[in-house]
C-alpha cells in the first residue's frame, strides 16, 4: 500500500492550508541548504600513510610480518613522471594516490623493516600496472616464508565466517529499506549513499580529534539526521503534492547522485581509512577471525535484536506495521501517519550509517561511491527476502553475504559479485514474492 | 577567461558522438518508459552490449564493420528478451531494480579478467575501426567550419550517428502513431483495460523492450565508434545521466531525447569549461579544479529531482499525456 497514492488525501490527515509556493519549498530549500551547506566543512585529511590522496586512482596495501601489520614501514612509488613515497600506519596499512594509469615500481625500503623480519629477495621491488579500475593493491605478507594452504572446508568455513559478517551488515541498511517500502511502496534508490554517509560521518568526526567511541555514533546519528532532512525536505513535501510513486522513485535517483558527488566533492576520489580498531584475532577451529569482526558481529546482532523488539512491541513499531498492511485504515484508527513515517525514515537512516560504518572496517576502507557498490546487494537482499518485509530482508541479506563471500571459491574474485544478482534474478522467475513476502504485493 | 575555448567546446557538444549516443540511448528510453511506461534502468546495459558486441565481433572474429553492427544490434535485442522474461510480468519497480542488476552484471563480466582476451578486462578495446574508415567514403580533409571542424574519419563518424538519430526518430514516431503505439500507450495508462481487450500485453511489452533496446544498442555503437570502449563507461551513472536528458526533453515525446541530450551535453561542456576558468581566475578560489568537475555532477543530480517534481512531462512533453501512471 503506497501513500503516495493517496498523497495529501490520506484520511486523518489534515491537508495543508494552501500557502505561498515559497512558503510550500521551504522544506526542499532547506534540505538543499544543508547539503551545500556541508560542501564547505571540509576538513583536511592527510597522514603520513597516505600519499596524493587528492588523485582517484590508489595503490594502497598492507605490510605484515607473522600475520602482524607492521608500522613504520617506508615504501615508495615512482613511475609516469610521479614519485610518493609513504610510511604505514598503526594497522601497517598505506595508500598513495597517483595522477594517472600506468606502470609504477614500488620499492620496499627493508632498511626500515623491524629486526629479525626480513622480506624474501626479489620482492622488495614490485611493478604495479594500474589499468583503469583505478586502484591497485599489493599486500607485503613478511615472515618465515612458510606458506600454508587451507584445506577446502578450512576455507569454506571461513568464508561462511566472513559472508555472516558482510550479511548481517547488510542485513542493517537491507531492513532500513525494506521499511521504507513496506510503508510507502518507494523503492529508495539513495538508500546505498545514507550508508556512505555513515561511514563518511565517522571519518570527519575522527578526523576533528575525536576518539573512536565518540565518532562512530555521532557517524550514526549523521545517519539519522540525513534520514530526517530527507523526509522533511523531501519526501513529505513530495506526499503532500501527491506526486506518483515513480516520481518520487526517480527524485531518489536524483538524490542519490547529488549526495553521492557531494561526498566525492568533500572526501574526494581517494580510498580513506577509519580509525583503526583492534587488529587482534582470536583462533576459532580451523581459522582466525579478527577482533573487529567478533565486535561488528556483535554489534549488528544486538541492534538487529533491539530493532526487532521495537518493530513487534512498541507502540510505533506496531503503528509501523499497521501502516505496512493499510496506511488509510492506520490513519483512520488514530496513527499519526507522517510522524511514524518521519520515524521510520530516521531509523532507516541510522540503520544504514552503522551498515556503512561497519562496511568500512570489513572492506576495509571507505569511498565516496561505495554506496552505490552496495545499494544492489540491498535490492538483492530485500528482494530475496521479499520487499516490505523486514525480517525477510534480514534472512535475504545473509544469504546474499554468504553467497557473494563462498562464491569467490569458485568463481574469479572480480566476479563473485555477479553470483548474487544473478540469484536475485533467478528468484525473481520462480518465487518474485521473496521467502517471507506475500504474493499480493506484487502484481 | 579564454571565452573563445569555453564557447568552442560548448559548441561542439552540438555534433557530438556522445551526444548522439545519448539521444539514441534516450530515444530507446522515450520508447520503454515514455510510452509504454517500463521502468528500464539498465540502458547503460543495452548500450555496452551494442558496444563489445561491435567491438569483440571486429577484433576477435574479424567481421567487416556492417555485420559488427549486426552482432551489437541483435547482441542487445537478445539482452531484452533474456530479462524480459522473469520481469515484465512483474510491476514496474521489480522491473527497474532487475535492469540495473543486470546491467551491473554485464558491466562486471566485461570488466573481469577471466575473459581478458575477448574483452581486454578494465582496459577495454581499441584499435578496431580499421574496417569501418576504409568504408569511409569522404576523401581525406577538413570538413565543417568554426567549432565544428571534422577530419574525414570524425565527419563520417558524425554521420553515421546523425543518420541513426534520424532513423530511429522517425522509426518511434511512425510507432507511436500507429495502432500498435496506440496499445503501447494504453498499457502505459490501464495496463489490465488492454489486457480484457484480449491484446497480450505480455508479447507488446517484450516487443517495446527489444526496439527499444536496439535503439539502445545502436547508441553505444555510436559512443565507441570514435576512439575506445571501456567497461568504465557503462557504470549505473550512466543510465541515469540518459534518464535526466530523457526527462530534460520530454519523455513521451519523439523528439524530447534528441532535444534533452543536446541540452545535457552542452551544457555538461558549458559548465565543465566554465567552472574551471572561474577557478583559475580566482572567482571560486575555495574550490580546486577536481572538485568544479565534481560539481557539474552534483547540479545533474539536483537538476533531475527539480525537473521531475516542477516539470515531470519535460520541456517539450504535454502535461496531459503524464507518462507516470499510478503504479
Amino acid at each position: 500500500m503506497s501513500i503516495y497514492q493517496t498523497g495529501g488525501n490520506v484520511v486523518g490527515v489534515k491537508k495543508p492550508a494552501p500557502r505561498s509556493i515559497v512558503v510550500r519549498q521551504f522544506g526542499l530549500i532547506a534540505l538543499l541548504a544543508v547539503i551545500f551547506g556541508t560542501l564547505f566543512a571540509i576538513p583536511a585529511f592527510a597522514n603520513d600513510a597516505e600519499a596524493g590522496s587528492e588523485f582517484s586512482n590508489t595503490v594502497s596495501g598492507i605490510v605484515r610480518a607473522d600475520g602482524e601489520p607492521i608500522e613504520g614501514v617506508k615504501l615508495s612509488l615512482e613511475g609516469m613522471g610521479y614519485a610518493a613515497e609513504v610510511v604505514t600506519g598503526p594497522n601497517g596499512r598505506w595508500s598513495i594516490g597517483v595522477p594517472q594509469e600506468g606502470s609504477y615500481t614500488l620499492k620496499l625500503d627493508q632498511s626500515t623493516l623491524p629486526d629479525g623480519v626480513t622480506i624474501a629477495e626479489g620482492d622488495a621491488t614490485r611493478t604495479i600496472v594500474l589499468n583503469s579500475s583505478a586502484r591497485a593493491v599489493s599486500n607485503f605478507s613478511l615472515g618465515d616464508g612458510v606458506r600454508e594452504t587451507a584445506s577446502v572446508g578450512d576455507q569454506l568455513f571461513t568464508r561462511i565466517l566472513s559472508g555472516l559478517n558482510f550479511g548481517l551488515l547488510l542485513g542493517l541498511a537491507a531492513i532500513g529499506l525494506s521499511l521504507v517500502f513496506g510503508t510507502m511502496g518507494l523503492s529508495n534508490f539513495a538508500h546505498g549513499e545514507m550508508v556512505t554517509v555513515g561511514a563518511v560521518g565517522a571519518l570527519i568526526f575522527s578526523s576533528l580529534g575525536l576518539p573512536v567511541y565518540i565518532a562512530l555514533p555521532l557517524g550514526v546519528l549523521a545517519g539519522g539526521v540525513l534520514g530526517w532532512s530527507m523526509d522533511a525536505g523531501l519526501f513529505r513535501p513530495m506526499r503532500r503534492r501527491g506526486l506518483g510513486i515513480v516520481q518520487v522513485m526517480i527524485v531518489t535517483i536524483g538524490l542519490s547522485l547529488a549526495i553521492r558527488y557531494i561526498i566525492q566533492f568533500n572526501i574526494g576520489g581517494a580510498t580513506q581509512m577509519l580509525p583503526p580498531l583492534s587488529t587482534a584475532r582470536i583462533t576459532i577451529g580451523p581459522t582466525s577471525i579478527g577482533v573487529n569482526d567478533l565486535l561488528s558481529m556483535g554489534l549488528s546482532l544486538v541492534v538487529l535484536v533491539i530493532f526487532a523488539w521495537w518493530l513487534m512491541k512498541t507502540r510505533t513499531g506496531k503503528a509501523t506495521r499497521a501502516i505496512s498492511d493499510n496506511s488509510s485504515l492506520a490513519a483512520a484508527s488514530g496513527i499519526d501517519v507522517e510522524r511514524v513515517l518521519r520515524i521510520v525514515w530516521v531509523v532507516a537512516g541510522m540503520l544504514a550509517a552503522l551498515s556503512g560504518i561497519l562496511w568500512a572496517y570489513f572492506r576495509p576502507g571507505l569511498r565516496w561511491d561505495m554506496g552505490t557498490q552496495i545499494l544492489l546487494f540491498i535490492f538483492a537482499a530485500g528482494i530475496l527476502g521479499g520487499l516490505g518485509t523486514a525480517f525477510g530482508a534480514l534472512i535475504g541479506a545473509i544469504i546474499v553475504g554468504v553467497l557473494v563471500e563462498t562464491s569467490a571459491m569458485v568463481l574469479p574474485a572480480d566476479l563473485k559479485y555477479v553470483g548474487a544478482l544473478g540469484l536475485m534474478i533467478i528468484v525473481l522467475l520462480f518465487r518474485p514474492q521473496g521467502i517471507l513476502g506475500r504474493r499480493e504485493r506484487i502484481g | 577567461m579564454d571565452w573563445s575555448t569555453i564557447l568552442t567546446l560548448t559548441a561542439q557538444q552540438f555534433f557530438s558522438p556522445v551526444t548522439m549516443a545519448f539521444a539514441l540511448g534516450a530515444l530507446g528510453l522515450a520508447l520503454h518508459f515514455g510510452f509504454v511506461g517500463l521502468l528500464n534502468f539498465g540502458i547503460a546495459g543495452f548500450m555496452a552490449i551494442g558496444a563489445y558486441g561491435y567491438a569483440i565481433s571486429s577484433l576477435t572474429f574479424g567481421f567487416p564493420w556492417w555485420a559488427a553492427l549486426l552482432v551489437g544490434v541483435l547482441g542487445s535485442a537478445l539482452f531484452a528478451v533474456l530479462i524480459g522474461i522473469p520481469t515484465l510480468r512483474l510491476r514496474g519497480d521489480y522491473l527497474a531494480i532487475v535492469t540495473i542488476a543486470a546491467a551491473e552484471v554485464v558491466r562486471l563480466l566485461f570488466t573481469s579478467v577471466a575473459f581478458i582476451d575477448v574483452t581486454g578486462s578494465a582496459d577495454g578495446l581499441t584499435d578496431y575501426q580499421g574496417s569501418w574508415r576504409e568504408s569511409n567514403p569522404f576523401p581525406p580533409g577538413t570538413y565543417g567550419f568554426g567549432p565544428w571542424e571534422y577530419t574525414a574519419n570524425q565527419f563520417w563518424t558524425l554521420t553515421f550517428g546523425i543518420v541513426a538519430v534520424t532513423l530511429c526518430s522517425l522509426l518511434l514516431w511512425r510507432l507511436v502513431k500507429s495502432p500498435w503505439g496506440r496499445v503501447m500507450k494504453g498499457i502505459r495508462e490501464d495496463e489490465d483495460a488492454v489486457r480484457a481487450l484480449g491484446k497480450n500485453v505480455f508479447a507488446y511489452k517484450m516487443q517495446a523492450l527489444i526496439i527499444g533496446g536496439v535503439f539502445a544498442g545502436l547508441g553505444g555503437i555510436v559512443y565507441v565508434l570514435p576512439s575506445a570502449t571501456n567497461p568504465n563507461v557503462f557504470v549505473p551513472s550512466l543510465t541515469f545521466f540518459v534518464w535526466t536528458a530523457l526527462l530534460l526533453g520530454g519523455a513521451a515525446t519523439v523528439f524530447g531525447p534528441l532535444l534533452g541530450a543536446v541540452i545535457f551535453w552542452v551544457l555538461q561542456a558549458f559548465v565543465g569549461s566554465v567552472l574551471p576558468a572561474l577557478v583559475q581566475v580566482g572567482v571560486l578560489d575555495f574550490m580546486t579544479t577536481i572538485q568544479v568537475a565534481t560539481l557539474r555532477f552534483i547540479l545533474v543530480g539536483i537538476g533531475l529531482i527539480l525537473i521531475i517534481v516542477f516539470r515531470p512531462q519535460g520541456i517539450l512533453g504535454n502535461k496531459k499525456e503524464l507518462t507516470f501512471v499510478k503504479q
